[in-house]
């Protein structure tokens, strides 16, 4: 018995130190990727050709799930509201719920699942077909080439998606409360515009989204590029990078909401 | 996929993004009703500011022309010093009394500015001389009971 | 004054974790002929390639490239050289997001200040070189294999470098295109003037277009010659090898215990 315990420990110690060796290793190649963005500038195109395929295919999926979210948002906010007479107040909730929390936070999980899975595994497969390594010996630098420009579309697209949910959800909580269930039009926009302050919690929002934007396209390039070059691995490496984003997008929130938010009230 | 027709769709995108931005900015927020650069302080000396809060709006007729920005306990006077920001385009006569009030029954509290007569005006850094303080609970109920006492000890003096 | 080997390797020593995988390897490459290094799964000649190329950096000894010692160079040094190297990758590692008109034009826009009417034509000209100039405008997931691995070629030769290496050229193709590709290197090599080093396993088709061959066997060199010196050659790995006999110094069985005791015979357990 005493004997498997040890094991146990050992096993354990080892993976904390494969994870910190990992951490490292991350953190070089995500200032390689800094200092080699230089191309990504010059030539802009490569940029736009990934914003695409990174932010305009996910934005069906922000649209559609902002919209959802409000408009939820709008019924169970009524819902609750109703019984003390504040329902006129929903505006307000589906509003700061939104832009505070739900917006950044949704819109950057499913940011990751679709948009950072992608990248993933494209850039898991350039790998293990040695798309990578012919660049290399072409004296094309992949990471110039292939992973700088994927990281910045992603940092760049992450707050305009978020926004878009955002705005969507608004738009739905706005549908169910006022088109469908008859709140007050006029006291639904003037209570939200009265308490929604812009510095305070929209521009907090955005600097969430913001972080959560090179939090994720980070991880997703990194697990890509990192990615044993084998079916498995690529697969592996696609689920890792929607797992770690997950965790690393909700502890963030948490670290970020209680350094913006801590003063209010 | 075409150049031409992706760039069209990142630039659409990119429009989108900013669109909902501004949105967000304009209609949901408060940045097109209120600007913050254009204002003078004031400051009031309070009893008790309750549950007053930084941010909180300051009213006057119930329209707001400012904010609190600062609230500090001072060891001099030993009461709360709040200091506000007053939209320039509203001057204030020397006589003006601030008041603590509640909106509505379990609302937040705000500074309510009720104009006096005096032909001078607050100017910047001025202090408002005359003040309110917020009502506490305690303190009426304490009163309520006491009031009430001493009007049933009134009428029943005469039973001891 | 170049010598006239364009590749040597001297005294070659490689690990990997504490494996060794090549040792104390002796190998010159003269300019201008084509090259093969064969051994089985594993052995070290793709490490080889690699050593080569600069990927990565041996534990001793040196490779010299064009009288350069490869692992000694500076990052741009080494990119330098690199634009007067190919490589062609097993599959043909095709950019699989580019047509193969935009495969093949890779190195020329990345390196060159060319106009793309000159790019063009370069392009057109090296499609025709292997055959597939018709095709320009497919896609990679669009070709067959024999065809992804001649556009592979054709990119190879975009920058007409002065080595090309092919890490094995010959695997997984119908008879029809083992001799087209064994044709193209060949000739262009000739061509060309370039030195073509290959990497592989097939003995049929890369005995009849090299110059020299060298045999690699658990990470030393076993034997080197002339195709026709291999052919005839005694010693036991290479007469395996060449012939493709199934026991011999490649033994047949994994290591293992006695057959007699894995089946329970010997110690009387039923």
């Amino acid at each position: 018995m005493p004997r498997r315990i040890v094991i146990g420990i050992r096993g354990v110690g080892h993976r904390v130190i494969d994870s910190v060796w990992r951490l490292g290793y991350a953190t070089r190649f995500f200032s390689l990727i800094l200092l080699k963005s230089g191309t990504s500038i010059s030539r802009f195109s490569l940029i736009i050709r990934e914003l695409y395929f990174t932010g305009v295919l996910t934005m069906i999926i922000i649209l559609v799930s902002g919209l959802f979210v409000g408009m939820v948002l709008g019924l169970q906010g009524y819902e609750t509201l109703q019984k003390y007479g504040a329902e006129t107040a929903v505006g307000t909730l589906v509003a700061l719920s939104l832009v505070r929390e739900l917006g950044p936070v949704v819109a950057a999980l499913l940011f990751a699942s679709r948009a950072g899975s992608a990248i993933t595994a494209e850039i898991g497969l350039m790998k293990a077909t040695e798309q990578l390594d012919a660049m290399g010996m072409m004296a094309v630098d992949p990471i110039a080439r292939v992973v700088a420009p994927r990281f910045w579309a992603g940092v760049i697209s992450m707050p305009l998606l978020a926004a878009m949910f955002s705005a969507m959800g608004i738009f739905g909580g706005y549908l169910v409360a006022v088109v469908l269930i008859g709140v007050d039009e006029g006291s639904f926009w003037s209570q939200m515009q009265s308490v929604v302050d812009f510095r305070f919690d929209i521009v907090n929002g955005i600097i969430k989204t913001c972080v959560f934007g090179v939090a994720i396209t980070a991880i997703a390039v990194f697990e890509g590029y990192d990615a044993q070059p084998t079916a498995e691995g690529v697969s592996g490496a696609t689920t890792r990078t929607v797992v770690t984003s997950a965790l690393v997008i909700l502890g963030l929130d948490f670290v970020l909401t209680s350094f913006m938010f801590r003063g209010v009230g | 996929m075409q150049r031409a027709t992706m760039d069209l769709w990142v630039g659409l995108f990119v429009l989108a993004g900013i669109g909902a931005l501004l949105i967000l900015a304009l209609k949901v927020g408060n940045l097109g009703t209120y600007s913050e650069e254009k204002s003078y302080t004031l400051v009031g000396n309070f009893e008790n500011i309750g549950g007053l809060k930084i941010r909180a709006p300051v009213k006057s007729a119930g329209v707001v022309v400012g904010r609190v920005m600062d609230i500090q306990f001072s060891t001099k006077t030993f009461d709360a010093a709040v200091t506000m920001n007053i939209d320039n385009r509203y001057q204030f006569p020397k006589d003006t009394f601030a008041s603590i009030l509640t909106s509505g029954l379990l609302g937040e509290q705000y500074v309510g500015l009720a104009a006096g007569g005096d032909d001078g005006v607050l100017k910047s850094g001025d202090k408002i001389m005359k003040t309110n303080s917020a009502l506490v609970l305690e303190d009426m109920i304490g009163q309520f009971l006491f009031d009430k006492a001493s009007e049933d000890d009134g009428d029943d003096s005469s039973k001891f | 004054m170049t010598t006239k080997a364009l590749v040597e390797i001297k005294d070659l020593n490689f690990s990997y974790d504490e494996r060794a995988i090549l040792k104390g390897i002796n190998m010159t490459m003269p300019r201008g002929k084509v090259i093969a290094i064969m051994g089985g799964s594993g052995c070290g000649k793709t490490t080889l390639l690699r050593l080569i190329g600069g990927t990565v950096t041996p534990s001793s000894g040196y490779v010299k490239v064009d009288n350069q010692v490869v692992h000694k160079l500076g990052r741009n040094e080494l990119f330098s050289l690199r634009r007067k190297m190919s490589m062609l990758f097993q599959f043909g590692a095709l950019f699989t997001d580019l047509s193969v008109f935009d495969n093949v034009a890779f190195q020329m826009r990345e390196h060159t200040d060319l106009p793309e009417s000159v790019i063009r034509d370069l392009v057109y000209m090296k499609l025709h070189a292997v055959g597939l100039r018709g095709a320009h405008n497919l896609m990679p997931g669009e070709l067959s294999g024999g065809m992804a691995r001649r556009v592979a070629l054709a990119r190879s030769i975009a920058l007409d470098p002065m080595l090309i290496m092919y890490d094995e050229p010959f695997a997984g193709l119908d008879p029809i295109s083992l001799s087209v590709i064994g044709n193209l290197i060949r000739r262009l090599t000739e061509a060309l003037g370039m030195t073509s080093v290959l990497v592989t396993h097939d003995v049929h088709e890369s005995l009849k277009i090299v110059d020299y061959v060298y045999f690699i066997s658990e990470g030393v060199i076993a034997a080197h010659g002339t195709p026709s010196e291999v052919r005839e050659s005694v010693s036991p790995f290479v007469h395996q090898f060449v012939h493709s006999e199934v026991d011999g110094p490649v033994p047949f069985h994994y290591p293992a215990e006695k057959y007699a005791t894995d089946l329970n015979l010997e110690k009387g357990l039923a």
